[in-house]
């Protein structure tokens, strides 16, 4: 089976976010594989220890993204693909990277895609079934359990606290949802060999796109930190006498009941 | 001038979410002064068209189709495409509900457009259609256009405020018949673990525990506070992780993003995991025992005590509260 990873690097959203002329500061904050990324890789895995064939993880980016994918070869995948937009592209959005992504599938045989539902930096949760679209195959977002059977696949898949069974075929696309599985740590002896598996580079040229191609049908115009919240009144006195100075707080200050 | 703009009404359990309402309201920004058009699909829905247009849409077309009876991706953006053929729009805003998030990427794919997911607010500055959305899980936030092709946006439950009704509003109902074919997902299940009621993302008031509730059986009084008040229970994911409570209640980074207007957290320690789902709150309450919790540095009000000593006495204050009522 050819499986694939789509993956993100992203700023460990427990990091404190700075602002820096309209920029997150990026200073020594810490980088992680998306999180919702690393169920999809383990889910990746799991399918491979089943019905063998190839795991390889893909993700579009700069340079410093080799890390993370090196991770994620760490943690058993094959090989890794980093599409490298940095030194063409100032800005892309969405539909950028869906549009690198599916050139680059365009050249390679996959009868699956995993990838995580959303990233928890941008959080738009769009390029999984933009990707899917570009490519004109099915995708089910969200799952929390995948068996495949031949072509056939069953998926569960989370609807805001309900579970959808589903029933497709590949090829598809899925994005993970937490509860998916629990993803691993790497190994010592896995991230040795991690250090001698393939790790392949391309660029916009190598996927036959200009710049122009995969131009960014948005922008962002204003980054900015919410309000700080002044620090909250805890009140004080008998139990009794604190319920009822909330309520009537609630009522009478906040008006929420 | 003026831009035409599609509002797809979302319908669960045979009514439209609210959340479709606020969609319109922010369809009428994007439309700057021009047509917004209620869209509905499902089994049996012109009854509901009506509704659409108390909240503001100028016209609605229904899609009534026995394929488009639940959601699926393939039957929605057939019966979607089938609409925007017709209309040719300029914009289009669903819900960032679980329907939202899996078919407006699809459709601005679809369409080689831009698409705003999970704007809280929208605004017409000089001209340029801005949408405010949260970043980081909601640490920083960003204000974003769309520079190319269709105006397409999704907005987060409970933050873009519907218009009022007027149901003494008229517009044009407009059945389409769209052929529904090749599916290549099949729903062959729904399992309902939500319990019925109140709708945890949509909810206006949430009770939510944490570990401090130490059992399924102390989530009881989190429920009994939450009925009074109308509102839904949530939990963090300490609780879930627990086994307090189903992972359907789960509020934080890993779970549901909520902006109710009370959210009261009783033995939660405030995690910055749980804090991305619900720190957009209007008013937060803390009920803790541990006066160091970090609930406590962003709660609104907080009471220092055992949540179990505290919600019976709320309970019955609410009570006397809704008897003088």
């Amino acid at each position: 089976m050819n499986i694939y990873v789509v993956m993100k690097r992203t700023f460990d959203t427990e990091e404190k976010i700075v602002i820096k002329n309209g920029v997150i500061e990026e200073g020594d904050a810490k980088y992680i594989i998306n999180p919702y990324d690393e169920y999809a890789i383990e889910e990746a895995i799991l399918l491979k220890e089943k019905h063998d064939g190839e795991i390889t993880v893909v993700t579009v980016g700069g340079e410093d993204a080799e890390k993370e994918l090196r991770t994620a070869l760490a943690m058993g995948a094959d090989k890794a693909f980093l599409l490298n937009t940095e030194d063409d592209l100032e800005d892309g959005d969405e539909y950028t990277t869906a549009k690198v992504l599916a050139h680059f599938f365009k050249k390679n045989e996959f009868d699956i895609i995993l990838a995580g539902n959303v990233a928890i930096d941008g959080g738009s949760g769009q390029v999984g079934p933009r990707l899917a679209e570009l490519l004109d195959i099915s995708y089910v977002t969200t799952i929390t359990k995948m068996e495949i059977d031949g072509q056939k696949v069953t998926i569960e898949r989370d609807v805001e606290g309900d579970v959808e069974v589903i029933e497709t075929s590949l090829p598809i696309l899925v994005t993970a949802q937490q509860g998916l599985n629990e993803p691993r740590y790497p190994s010592l002896p896995g991230i040795m060999k991690a250090k001698k598996k393939p790790l392949e580079e391309l660029e916009l040229d190598d996927l036959d796109l200009d710049k122009e191609d995969v131009e960014a049908k948005s922008k962002v115009v204003e980054i900015y930190l919410p309000p700080k919240k002044e620090a909250g009144k805890v009140l004080e006195g008998e139990v009794q006498d604190q319920v009822k100075e909330l309520v009537n707080l609630l009522k009478t200050d906040a008006k929420v009941i | 001038m003026g831009r035409k703009v599609l509002v797809l009404g979302e319908v669960r359990d045979g009514a439209i979410r609210h959340v479709s309402f606020e969609a319109i309201a922010a369809g009428k920004v994007i439309a700057e002064g021009g047509e917004v058009i209620g869209v509905l699909f499902g089994e049996s829905v012109n009854n509901l068209a009506g509704e659409m247009v108390a909240y503001g849409a100028d016209r609605v077309l229904t899609v009534e189709n026995e394929k488009l009876k639940n959601y699926s991706s393939d039957g929605f953006t057939q019966a979607m495409t089938a609409v925007i053929d017709q209309e040719s729009p300029e914009g289009i805003v669903l819900g960032h509900t679980a329907q939202g998030k899996d078919l407006a990427p699809r459709l601005a794919s679809k369409l080689d457009s831009g698409l705003v997911s999970d704007a809280v607010d929208v605004n017409n500055e000089n001209g340029n259609i801005l949408f405010t959305r949260p970043i980081y899980s909601g640490k920083a936030f960003e204000k974003k256009m769309i520079t190319d092709g269709l105006v397409l946006a999704t907005i987060r439950p409970n933050n873009v405020p519907a218009l009022a009704k007027d149901e003494s509003r008229a517009g044009d109902v407009q059945p389409i018949e769209v052929d529904i074919k090749d599916l290549r997902t099949v729903i062959k299940e729904i399992v309902r673990k939500t319990a019925g009621g109140v709708d945890l993302s949509e909810a206006k008031v949430i009770v939510a525990g944490g570990r401090g509730v130490k059992s399924a059986d102390g989530f009881k009084v989190l429920e009994e506070l939450a009925e009074l008040l109308g509102g839904a229970v949530g939990a963090s994911r300490g609780a879930c992780d627990a086994d307090y409570c189903d992972y359907s209640l789960q509020i934080g980074q890993t779970g549901k993003v909520v902006t109710p207007d009370l959210y009261i957290a009783c033995g939660i320690s405030g995690a910055i995991q749980h804090l991305a789902g619900m720190s957009n709150s209007k008013i937060l309450v803390a009920i803790n025992k541990d006066p160091e919790a970090n609930i406590f540095k962003v709660a609104d009000y907080g009471i220092i005590g055992d949540l179990f000593e505290v919600l019976p006495l709320f309970i019955e204050e609410i009570k006397r509260e809704l008897v003088k009522a």
